[in-house]
């Protein structure tokens, strides 16, 4: 078996102790479900701003030291970060747009491709408005 | 010659030939609107209305002096969040100085994630515009605020509550278009 080189994107060292491998687990998905508020495009495993760090630490005191579920977690970090530290926000009217805007192009696309496909095909010409086109055409 | 029965009259057609136009244009608004009116880095608070939340914390290099959330509470106070470490309090120490001696608007200072001598000396060096500075060391009371970097700045009304967040300097045009109208605002009313 061919060897794979396994790319890995260096990924900051935190040395956390774990009770157990559910609890490291729960925490490592924690993590990733938060975005890094200063980097903005990666989530808190993915970067090494102190911020990120911190906040890694955050979710590990409640995690391991708390034992805080998941939900608490998260509610803990969007009360004082706010939605945009989720990458999956709550579903209210602010972020209505956000959610219901693609569904919305998608039904005006499906709408237009409906009116397009209900259109009857072109039908040719019959002989005689064949003629009658030809005539028409050569009036001087 | 008139239209056949399973044609659209020309209006409705000459109207469906602009809509996607129309729905691009809504589409480009809307990106615009996202991408120049809004520095993706200045995230909105979510504490804007809530009341600071509390804390015990030491005075800057008086470790036995604790403070806490009612220290700030009683009349309006600028809570700004600094460092040494960062360039960018540096520049907006001179508009708090100003403020300081120009206003009545009582500063706070939060040393974010510093080491309080080389903030005193600091303060000592560049002149102190803080009614007080509290110790966030390991920056958990800027984690309980919502902070990921320094400058920012935390206007509290006289019931210690968050009316207004700054993500980045205080410079002269902040205070006048931003601050100074939450400040009128508290004036007059809430």
């Amino acid at each position: 078996m061919a060897a794979a080189s396994v790319g890995r994107a260096a990924t900051p060292v935190d040395v956390y102790e774990f009770p157990d491998p559910a609890t490291e687990a729960r925490y490592r998905g924690l993590i990733a479900e938060f975005r890094c508020p200063l980097c903005l495009n990666t989530n808190l495993p993915g970067s090494d701003a102190p911020i990120a760090q911190d906040l890694r630490r955050t979710v590990y005191r409640l995690v391991v030291e708390e034992q805080a579920s998941n939900d608490r977690v998260r509610e803990f970090l969007q009360q004082r970060y706010g939605d945009f530290v989720l990458y999956d926000p709550p579903f209210r009217l602010g972020t209505a747009v956000l959610w219901l805007g693609p569904l919305v192009f998608l039904a005006l696309g499906i709408w237009a491709l409906l009116r397009v496909a209900r259109q009857p095909p072109a039908v040719p010409l019959s002989d005689e408005e064949r003629q009658r086109v030809q005539r028409i055409l050569e009036e001087p | 010659m008139s239209p056949r029965p399973d044609e659209s009259p020309r209006s409705l057609a000459r109207a469906g030939l602009y809509l996607p136009l129309a729905l691009f244009a809504i589409i480009v608004g809307f990106g615009y609107a996202g991408f120049e009116l809004n520095d993706p880095h200045q995230l909105p608070s979510a504490l804007l209305g809530k009341p600071f939340p509390e804390f015990t914390a030491p005075r800057l290099g008086e470790p036995d002096a604790v403070v806490t959330r009612d220290a700030l509470v009683g009349s309006p106070v600028l809570v700004n969040v600094w460092a040494t470490w960062c360039v960018t309090c540096k520049a907006e120490h001179a508009e708090l100085m100003r403020i300081k001696t120009e206003t009545d608007l009582r500063i706070v200072g939060v040393n974010y994630k510093d080491r309080p001598d080389e903030a005193l000396r600091w303060l000592a060096d560049f002149g102190d515009p803080y009614e007080f500075t509290l110790e966030d060391r390991d920056g958990s009371l800027g984690i309980e605020l919502g902070v990921y970097g320094a400058p920012e700045s935390f206007l509290l009304d006289a019931h210690g509550r968050i009316v207004y967040k700054r993500v980045g300097d205080v410079n002269p045009r902040v205070w006048q278009q931003e601050i100074v109208p939450a400040l009128q605002k508290l004036e007059t009313g809430a």
